[in-house]
C-alpha cells in the first residue's frame, strides 16, 4: 500500500520526536545511522517484516523413484513416450489398461491418497473463515469475505501417507527402466 | 534357555512365506497382542520394500547380472542369491536361474533332497541348491528380517512354530525341522497347516467359537494353497465339561493348487491369442497368468460381469500396438476352473490315476487328476470310520458311505473366489443329503492368505496353557516291513509282514513301546528296511504284526536306514536290535535302534536320497 508523503508540520513534529528518541534510545540511534548510510532498518519487534518468499528445489530422487515404480508396474513412461496419434482407440485402450492397472497398483501400494472434501461433487459447501487456501481453491466470482458458499467442482486429493522403497546407497535412480538384452 | 518373549509363527509356503508373532508379555488368555511382520525384501534391483508376504523363490544371479549395491539388504548377507519379490520378478525372465516350489521338492520321494538339484532346468554353469538349502534360505531371510527389527530379541531365542502340510510324511517333516535347526531355531515346533488355519479362526472369534461348534461336530478344513491341497478332519469332543478339538484324519499329499488354476486359465487365453496368430513367450505367459488371476477373482465375485478384459503387455518399449488384448469370459472360467477343478461328482467318485510313462522327466509328481472334489470324495470315503472310537458321534457318521462333516473351514487364496467355496459347500450338501445326513455349515472369518502364519503364532501362545489346543498326534500309524522266513522261490518275492512301530495318534514328546521282534544290523554297513504308513488303521498298537492287509490300508513310504558305527565292534558283525518309535517335542517322528544290552541308541534315518 503506497503511503502519502508527510506534510511540513508533520515532518516538524517528527523531527522533534526523533531528536529526543535518538538521544534516549541507543538502539533507535543505531537504526537511524544505518538509514543515513542507505542500509535497511534493522528488524525490530514493532516492525513485522514481510517474510521473504523462499523457493526450494524439490528433491529429485523421490520423483525418479516414483517414476521408476510407475514404469515398472504400469509401463508409464513407455506409454507417454509413444505417439498415440498413429494408433486406433482400441489399441490405445488396450495399452491404457496395462497402464491403469499397474500404475494404480503402484499408487495404492506406496501412497495413501484420500479426497480433501468428502462431499459428492456438485453439492454446495460452505468455507468458514480461516479455511486452508492451499487445500481448497476458490474460483469464479471470488469477492466478499468468508464464509464463502459455492458448489464443489473437484473434491481434491491429498496424499496422507507415503512409503517409498528404501534405496541402496550408490544406486542410480535416474535409470527408471533398465535396457533388456535377452541372451 | 531363557524365557521367550514372542511366540512366532512361520508359514513356510510353496509360493509365499509369512511371519506373524504374539507378544507373550502383553497377552493373557484370549487377549492377544498379535502382529504380522512386514518382510523387507528387494523388489527391484537396488530398492528394498516391506511386504506382508515373502514370495518363496530363490534366484541365482550371474556374477555380472547385478551391481554389488543392487542386492543390498538392510542387513549384511551373502549376496550369492536373491530371495523374495525381486527373485520372482527376474526369474520370470530368466527361468533357468530360478528355484520355485522348493517345498514340493522337499517331499518328492524320487530325488535326493540334500543334493543340489534345483533349478532342475539349469545349465551346468549355474550353481544349484538342494531343496533343503532353498528352505534354509527362506528361513534365513525371515530370520535376518526379524533380527533386524528386534535386535535384542533374536529369533533363535523365541518360541518358533513352523507350519507343514498335514500330508507331509515323516521324512519331509524331519527335513523341515532340519532346515529350521540349520539357521539356529532350536526352540521349534512343527504345526500342520490346516490346524493353524483352525487356530486362526478360533482366535478371530475371540472366544465365541464355543457357541459356534458343539460336541459331535466334525470340522473339515479344506486348504488349497498355491501349490498343494491339504485336507484335515477335526472332531469336537468334550472332556471334563469343556470342549476339545481332535484332529482325527489328514488327507494325502496332493500337488495341486491355485497356481495350477491360474496357469490353466492362462493356457485357455493364450490358446485364443495364438488362434489369432500371436505367440506368447514364457514371460508373457507369466504376465498372462497374473492377469487371469485378477480376472478370475472379478468374475467369480460378481455374477453380473460376463467378461473381463485381459491384456498382455509387450516386452519392448512400444506398449501401444505391441500389447495384446483379449478377454476372459464367465463361460471359460466356469468350464476351466469350476468344472475342471471342482466338478460335480458323486460321493463315491475317486481320482483317476493314469499310469505314468516310463520315461517321465525328472519333475514334480503333480496330481494326475485335477479334480479337487474327487480327491475330497476319496478322502471322506476312506475316513468313513474316523469317528468310531469317539464318544458322541454314533449318530453322525456311522452307517454312511463316507464321513459326514458338519462344518467346513476354507483356507488359501483360491477361495477368494467365493463361487469355488460355494461349489464345494453345495456338493458336500448333496452328498450328505443322499446319505440322509444333515447339511454342513461354513465357518467364516479367517484371513485366507495369512491365517496359517497367524494361527501358528497363536498356537505358540496356547501351548503355554492358555486357550484350547487341538489334540491329534500323528495322523498315521507307522510300520516296518519284516520278511517272513520262508525258503526262496524263484520269481516270487517273499511275502512281507508289517510290524507296527508307532500307533495312530502318538502325541508329541511320547515314546511307543519297542516291539519284541529283533532285527539284525550289520556293523559299519547301512541296513535298509521297508517302511509303511496308514491313515486309517487306528487300533494297531506298537508290536502288532500284520500278515496281510487290505491294499488301500497301508501306503509304502520311503525306506528307512540304520547304520551302526563301528566304534567298539568289528565291522561286519551282526547286532540284534529292537526298533522303537518316538515323537519328538518338535513334532517329528524318531526311530531308534536299541541293542539287546539296551545301553545305546542309534538313530534310524528316513532315506531322503531318492530311489
Amino acid at each position: 500500500m503506497a503511503e502519502s508523503t508527510p506534510s511540513f508540520f508533520v515532518r516538524l513534529f517528527m523531527a522533534f520526536a526523533v531528536f529526543w528518541r535518538i538521544l534516549l534510545d541507543p538502539v533507535f540511534a543505531m537504526s537511524v545511522r544505518r538509514l543515513r548510510r542507505g542500509q535497511q532498518a534493522r528488524k525490530t519487534d514493532e516492525i513485522a517484516e514481510a517474510p521473504k518468499p523462499r523457493l526450494t528445489e524439490a528433491e529429485p530422487n523421490a520423483a525418479l523413484q516414483l517414476l521408476g515404480l510407475l514404469q515398472q508396474e504400469g509401463r508409464f513412461i513407455d506409454f507417454l513416450q509413444e505417439d498415440v496419434a498413429a494408433y486406433s482407440d482400441a489399441e490405445v485402450g488396450a495399452a491404457a489398461r496395462v497402464v491403469h492397472e499397474g500404475c494404480r497398483k503402484s499408487l495404492t501400494q506406496h501412497l495413501a491418497i484420500e479426497p480433501i472434501r468428502s462431499e459428492p461433487e456438485g453439492t454446495r459447501v460452505t468455507l468458514e473463515e480461516g479455511f486452508d487456501a492451499s487445500a481448497v481453491r476458490l474460483t469464479g466470482k471470488v469477492v466478499g469475505h468468508a464464509p464463502f458458499t459455492g458448489s464443489l467442482t473437484h473434491r481434491g486429493w491429498r496424499v496422507a501417507e507415503i512409503s517409498l522403497p528404501k534405496v541402496a546407497a550408490g544406486h542410480d535412480l535416474a535409470i527408471v527402466a533398465a535396457a533388456e538384452v535377452e541372451l | 534357555m531363557s524365557e521367550a518373549r514372542y511366540a512366532v509363527g512361520i508359514d513356510l509356503g510353496t509360493t509365499h512365506c509369512a511371519l506373524s508373532y504374539v507378544d507373550l508379555e502383553r497377552s493373557e488368555g484370549e487377549e492377544i497382542a498379535q502382529d504380522l511382520m512386514l518382510v523387507p525384501q528387494l523388489t527391484t534391483p537396488g530398492s528394498v520394500e516391506e511386504r506382508p508376504l515373502l514370495p518363496s523363490f530363490v534366484y541365482l544371479p550371474h556374477a555380472e547380472e547385478f551391481a554389488a549395491s543392487d542386492l543390498a539388504l538392510p542387513w549384511a548377507q551373502e549376496a550369492d542369491v536373491v530371495v523374495g519379490e525381486l527373485s520372482r520378478e527376474v526369474g520370470a525372465r530368466t527361468p533357468i536361474r530360478l528355484i520355485s516350489s522348493a517345498k514340493s521338492w522337499l517331499c518328492h520321494p524320487g530325488v535326493d533332497r540334500r543334493a543340489p538339484i534345483l533349478p532342475v532346468e539349469a545349465p551346468p554353469e549355474v550353481p544349484r541348491l538342494s531343496p533343503l538349502e532353498a528352505s534354509v534360505r527362506y528361513l534365513r531371510h525371515l530370520q535376518a528380517a526379524w533380527n533386524h527389527l528386534h535386535p535384542d530379541q533374536e529369533l533363535a531365542t523365541q518360541a518358533v512354530t513352523v507350519t507343514v502340510p498335514a500330508s507331509f510324511d515323516p521324512a519331509a517333516r524331519e527335513l523341515t525341522a532340519e532346515a529350521a535347526t540349520a539357521v539356529g531355531l532350536d526352540n521349534l515346533t512343527l504345526l500342520e497347516e490346516p490346524q493353524a488355519a483352525l487356530y486362526s479362526w478360533i482366535h478371530d472369534t475371540q472366544g465365541a467359537w464355543r457357541e459356534q461348534v458343539q460336541v459331535g461336530d466334525v470340522i473339515l478344513v479344506v486348504d488349497v494353497g498355491g501349490g498343494t491341497t491339504d485336507l484335515s478332519l477335526i472332531a469336537v469332543t468334550e472332556r471334563d465339561g469343556s470342549l476339545e478339538l481332535n484332529r482325527i484324519a489328514v488327507g494325502d499329499h496332493i500337488l495341486l493348487g491355485g497356481d495350477n488354476m491360474d496357469l490353466a486359465l492362462a493356457h485357455v487365453v493364450s490358446g485364443k491369442l495364438s488362434a489369432r496368430g500371436s505367440k506368447l513367450d514364457m514371460w508373457q505367459l507369466q504376465a498372462l497368468s497374473h492377469g487371469c488371476r485378477h480376472a478370475k477373482e472379478a468374475l467369480l465375485a460378481n455374477a453380473s460381469v460376463d467378461a473381463v478384459p485381459v491384456v498382455v503387455p509387450s516386452r519392448g518399449s512400444r506398449l501401444i500396438g505391441g500389447t495384446l488384448r483379449t478377454e476372459l469370459t464367465r463361460d471359460e472360467v466356469t468350464s476351466t476352473l469350476v468344472e475342471g477343478f471342482f466338478p460335480e461328482v458323486p460321493a463315491d467318485a475317486r481320482p483317476t490315476a493314469r499310469a505314468r510313462g516310463a520315461l517321465t522327466q525328472l519333475g514334480l509328481p503333480y496330481a494326475q487328476d485335477a479334480a479337487i472334489t474327487r480327491h475330497l470324495a476319496a478322502f471322506l470315503g476312506r475316513q468313513a470310520g474316523a469317528t468310531e472310537a469317539l464318544d458322541g458321534f454314533e449318530t453322525t457318521a456311522t452307517g454312511g458311505s463316507f464321513l459326514h462333516p458338519t462344518a467346513v473351514l476354507f483356507n488359501g487364496g483360491v477361495f477368494k473366489a467365493g463361487r469355488l467355496a460355494d461349489r464345494v459347500m453345495g456338493l458336500l450338501n448333496r452328498w450328505l443329503e443322499a446319505d440322509g445326513a444333515p447339511g454342513v455349515r461354513q465357518l467364516t472369518g479367517a484371513d485366507l492368505d495369512l491365517a496359517v502364519a497367524r494361527g501358528a503364532a497363536y498356537y505358540g501362545h496356547v501351548r503355554r496353557g492358555s486357550g484350547v489346543r487341538i489334540r491329534g498326534g500323528t495322523a498315521r500309524a507307522y510300520y516296518v516291513g519284516v520278511e517272513s522266513a520262508m525258503p526262496a522261490v524263484p520269481g516270487f518275492e517273499p511275502p512281507v509282514q508289517a510290524l507296527c512301530l508307532a500307533p495312530f495318534g502318538m502325541e508329541e514328546g511320547t515314546e511307543a513301546e519297542a516291539p519284541p521282534q529283533e532285527f539284525g544290523l550289520v556293523v559299519g554297513e547301512p541296513v535298509r528296511f521297508r517302511f509303511f504308513g496308514s491313515s486309517v488303521r487306528r487300533d494297531d498298537q506298537a508290536g502288532t504284526l500284520l500278515q496281510d492287509w487290505p491294499e488301500a490300508d497301508l501306503e509304502e513310504l520311503e525306506e528307512i536306514q540304520a547304520t551302526l558305527p563301528a566304534e567298539s565292534r568289528n565291522p561286519g558283525e551282526v547286532v540284534p536290535v529292537h526298533l522303537q518309535a518316538a515323537v519328538t517335542e518338535v513334532g517329528t517322528l524318531r526311530l531308534d535302534a536299541i541293542p539287546r544290552s539296551g545301553a545305546e541308541r542309534w538313530n534310524v534315518e528316513f532315506d531322503v536320497r531318492g530311489s
